[in-house]
């Protein structure tokens, strides 16, 4: 058992014998989280201090008594220097002589350097801000103890609501962006080539960067698209099937897959798995060049980022996003053939009757609609956290897990929205 | 401390002439102003090297002057011309004049180094494509790369990409070029060669420069003016040649020219020997 007392502090002020001397006394057990109860220096102190400078009086110092300290750690060190650093800057003499030789040696080296000539006109500022900025040190700590209090549990919404206040504006600022960029583009497109002044290629989409990206999203997509439409069409037979046959109706499993994948599921899927590949990959790409000061290159060519590099990508995976469609529309009216045929017997030619004449025009545009939809989603989540990540190699790996987890709720709430709004209006 | 402003320079009036001016500018990082209240010229033709403590605004600033951060408070002109406030067309016409090697060269990265010079000129100039590929060899040459304009800039080492990003800033011939921290991470002969071709693009193309650099060496070598900023101030408190500050300049410039010739500025060593006080146990 430890026979260690609780930790003690005392301030003890000048006296007539010792003027300008002040003594912080520390007793008992000052190791582990017992740091966090060390409160600031009493106002008067540093107020003498200013004033003494201020005046040219004689300075105050500041003595340590440790004779009655117990145990204590590194961290009590850090829980001095904020501490003792507004006291060094007041002009007061630190006499640590008294404090143990780990203790002194680090604060030694934390402690700011003296500054003659700010120290004198800023002392009473100083004194102030000290005071204020070590009562808000202990107000901080003092929450720090008493968790899960309301108080904490309030400030912690609050800030989390400025946050995502903030990140609205900056959604709103980027959006805002991309259409400026479109409007630029189309309006640099539309004026003849002989018109235009050698500068005015800045405003021009970046035509090579679009055909990269549109073979990125497009043909090197088409494996994985392909596989998943495959296997979500052949779930949904399957699946589909069962329940159909219950009710004597498994010749409607075509109409159930076709109907199901050209609506719905092939642009959903389509645009959930091209926002683990596309989105993640735009988002580490841009996180990337702008960690490496790339877009900060261009920006001082004068040249917008969302123009170069945002709107190739963004108009790539749009275009690509119908054909993908189409084809993860087919693979899975495909699929579907395997369970409707080999499982519930239902002859391969009247499945693709049916699938034939389940297709109206309606599926057709409400699917690219929103296979489109959720496209330009999932590149604008991306490019969106690639432009708006840190300057760290951290905050690539973040921008890309924020990119892959944004693209798909937007997604979904997009798919959510969208079929409401179809259904509602009766189509 | 007394700044050693040279009177000539400072207050800075609005001036046509001056490629660059800074006109009570603060530099602020998100909330906070690191530094405050800058006003200096830069001269046509000459080189100013922006010097100070690490952490003390330098890139910041630079980033001011290329517009790329508007300043807290204050204006940057571009030969007279508001950076901060000009519309979309002066703007390009701003960019167009000037060249920028940032301090880590910021290449692009899903470009060859010979695509990386031609892009400028793509965007900039209606040269064709077989006269951008020879100027953009010429600026490699220049830079001691010859042979580099066919690789991507993940197969450079990291010298190579700083000259290359110099040859990049170099590829439009602007009159004014801004090169942070251009001779860091390079080795003696081409650091030396490095402050070579800036004195011949100020002596032979009259281009102005200016400069951010920890290279004290540089400093002596190629600077006409240097501009000390104060960590401690936060806010220059030097602007002078690197010869006068050195005799006569405010104690910190002083150290930090005498110790950064010596080599031993900003080393732990010598933050460790400032740290230290007189008297063991005590600190006044």
């Amino acid at each position: 058992m430890s026979s260690h007392h609780p930790p003690t502090q005392t301030w003890s002020a000048p006296t007539t014998a010792q003027p300008a001397t002040w003594t912080l006394a520390l007793a008992g057990d000052w190791s582990g989280s017992a740091v966090l109860l060390l409160k600031p220096a009493p106002a008067a102190l540093l107020e003498g201090a200013a004033q003494a400078t201020l005046h040219a009086t004689e300075m105050s110092a500041l003595f340590f008594d440790t004779t009655r300290l117990q145990a204590w750690d590194g961290g009590l060190a850090a829980a001095l220097l904020p501490l003792l650093a507004p006291l060094r800057r007041a002009g007061l003499r630190l006499q640590m002589d008294d404090l143990p030789q780990e203790i002194r040696s680090v604060l030694l080296l934390a402690l700011p350097a003296a500054s003659a000539a700010s120290a004198a006109s800023a002392a009473t500022a100083s004194a102030t801000a000290a005071t204020t900025a070590a009562t808000t040190r202990a107000t901080t700590q003092a929450a720090a103890l008493a968790r899960d209090t309301p108080a904490r549990t309030v400030t912690a919404l609050g800030q989390r609501v400025i946050l995502s206040w903030q990140q609205a504006m900056l959604t709103a600022a980027f959006l805002g962006g991309v259409l400026l960029a479109c409007v630029t583009s189309l309006r640099a497109a539309l004026s003849p080539a002989s018109n235009s002044p050698a500068g005015d290629m800045a405003s021009r989409l970046n035509g090579r960067e679009l055909v990269r990206q549109l073979d990125q999203a497009g043909p090197l997509s088409l494996p994985i698209v392909s596989l998943t439409a495959f296997l979500v069409g052949l779930m949904l037979a399957y699946m589909g099937g069962a329940q159909l046959e219950r009710m004597g109706a498994k010749h409607y499993i075509a109409d159930l897959v076709t109907v199901g994948m050209v609506r719905e599921l092939a642009g959903l899927m389509t645009g959930m798995i091209m926002a683990g590949r596309v989105g993640s990959a735009f988002a580490a790409q841009l996180a990337t060049m702008k960690a490496g000061e790339e877009i900060d290159a261009l920006r001082a060519l004068g040249v917008d980022p969302i123009l170069h590099l945002v709107l190739p990508r963004l108009l790539a995976v749009v275009a690509m996003a119908p054909l993908l469609w189409a084809y993860a529309s087919l693979m899975g009216a495909l699929a579907g053939l395997v369970p409707a045929t080999l499982v519930y017997g239902v002859p391969a030619a009247e499945y693709l009757h049916r699938c034939e004449a389940a297709l109206t025009w309606t599926h057709v545009w409400i699917g690219v609609f929103k296979a489109t939809v959720y496209a330009a989603l999932l590149a604008l989540a991306g490019c969106r956290e690639g432009l708006m990540a840190g300057r760290d190699a951290q905050a690539v790996g973040v921008a890309t897990t924020r990119a892959v987890v944004k693209g798909l709720v937007w997604i979904i709430a997009a798919a959510t929205g969208t079929t409401i709004v179809f259904q509602s209006l009766g189509y | 401390m007394q700044p050693a402003l040279n009177t000539a320079s400072n207050p800075v009036a609005p001036s046509a002439t001056a490629p660059v001016q800074a006109l009570n500018v603060s530099v602020a990082h998100g909330d906070q102003t690191v530094l405050h209240d800058l006003s200096f010229e830069v001269r046509e033709g000459e080189v100013l090297v922006i010097i100070g403590a690490s952490g003390c605004g330098k890139s910041s600033l630079l980033r001011d002057l290329i517009g790329l951060q508007a300043p807290a408070r204050g204006r940057v002109l571009i030969e007279g011309q508001d950076l901060y406030g000009a519309d979309g067309q002066v703007l390009a016409g701003l960019h167009r004049r000037f060249g920028v090697m940032f301090q880590a060269g910021a290449l692009w990265s899903a470009m060859s180094v010979g695509d990386n010079l031609m892009l400028p000129m793509q965007l900039f100039t209606d040269w064709a494509a077989p006269v951008r590929a020879l100027r953009a060899r010429l600026k490699l040459a220049l830079v001691g790369l010859d042979d580099a304009f066919e690789l991507m800039p993940a197969q450079l080492s990291g010298g190579m990409r700083k000259r290359a990003a110099l040859a990049r800033a170099l590829v439009l011939d602007p009159k004014l070029l801004f090169l942070d921290e251009p001779g860091s991470g390079l080795d003696p002969v081409n650091a030396a060669r490095l402050d070579g071709l800036i004195l011949q693009l100020r002596g032979q193309l009259g281009t102005t420069v200016v400069m951010v650099t920890h290279e004290i060496d540089s400093v002596f070598a190629v600077a006409d003016r240097v501009l000390f900023l104060d960590e401690v101030e936060k806010t220059m408190t030097a602007l002078d040649t690197p010869q006068a500050l050195l005799a006569h300049g405010p104690l910190r410039v002083r150290e930090f020219l005498q110790r950064g010739r010596a080599g031993i500025a900003d080393t732990p060593a010598a933050a460790l020997a400032n740290a230290a006080p007189a008297t063991p146990g005590s600190v006044q």
